[in-house]
């Protein structure tokens, strides 16, 4: 697999104490480490296993995902837009990559 | 005629199809999971015990949204909300999801902060055939809160 893309939905602006919906999703195969090729030899498993996302350097929100979760995993969730900043989103994979995706928010 | 010889024996040519299908079906997943255990009800049991330690779950709280039938067990929307204040001193820590039909039983963890505002999340999950989907909520105070839901797999995602 190539580079894993990486797309989110986050508002720019927000009202202070807004509670917002972030929405994220990521190109992974999401291999389970459960199927057999043609010669009937396992497939290595390789997983977005975590995700995690920040919001001005604190955690706000994390997922353990295990082989269950479908290929191209979509996560969406809230968090309080309580003042301006960076929301960072980090994924991490079986093979010891991460993924990251950052957006701005304005915060009024 | 063979149509009229079916009607006879009192089946008609859609649940002839449909017996044809789910055979090819069961063939198709147990060709690509040779000798895999699928787990079991008492599996997913031992996970939760696992997961929550001794605490006492109680049932309700949760609002598990899943559809009642997937067609595609590769890919099945799932929505899980607990009510709740999600103050520093009230507010949901965990929410994990565990099926007892899949090959294994773990599917995934949510961990929420007061920053979250709410526990409400949505992702897409893999299931291996029509079983119960259970969701534990650990709340800040300790207390547990459970609740499952069973969902009609038409073609599995094993």
């Amino acid at each position: 697999m190539a580079s894993a893309n990486t797309k989110i939905k986050v508002p720019e602006t927000a009202k202070k104490g807004e509670v917002i919906e972030i929405k994220t999703s990521i190109t992974h195969d999401m291999e389970s480490g459960q199927r057999k090729d043609e010669s009937g030899k396992t497939l290595a498993r390789r997983i977005i296993n975590k995700f995690v996302c920040k919001y001005n350097g604190a955690e706000v929100f994390r997922m353990d995902l295990q082989p269950a979760v479908a290929a191209n995993p979509y996560i969406a969730f809230f968090m309080v837009a309580s003042e301006s900043g960076k929301i960072e989103m980090f994924w991490y994979d079986d093979n010891g990559e991460t993924y990251s995706a950052t957006s701005a928010i304005t915060v009024a | 005629m063979r149509h009229s010889d079916l009607s006879k024996m009192g089946v008609n040519r859609r649940q002839v199809m449909t017996a044809m299908g789910a055979g090819a079906v069961g063939a198709a997943c147990a060709g690509l999971l040779p000798g895999v255990a699928q787990a079991t009800p008492a599996e997913a049991e031992d996970m939760i015990k696992s997961l929550i330690g001794t605490a006492k779950a109680s049932e309700g709280k949760i609002q598990l949204k899943l559809p009642q039938i997937a067609d595609n067990g590769a890919t099945v929307p799932l929505r899980v909300v607990v009510d709740s204040p999600m103050t520093e001193a009230d507010h949901v820590k965990t929410i994990h999801i565990i099926a007892e039909g899949n090959p294994l039983p773990g599917v995934a963890s949510f961990h929420f902060t007061p920053k979250s505002g709410k526990a409400d999340v949505q992702t897409r999950i893999r299931l291996g055939k029509t079983q119960n989907v259970h969701a534990v909520a650990v709340m800040s105070n300790g207390s547990v809160w459970r609740t499952k839901e069973e969902v009609k797999v038409t073609v599995g995602g094993c």
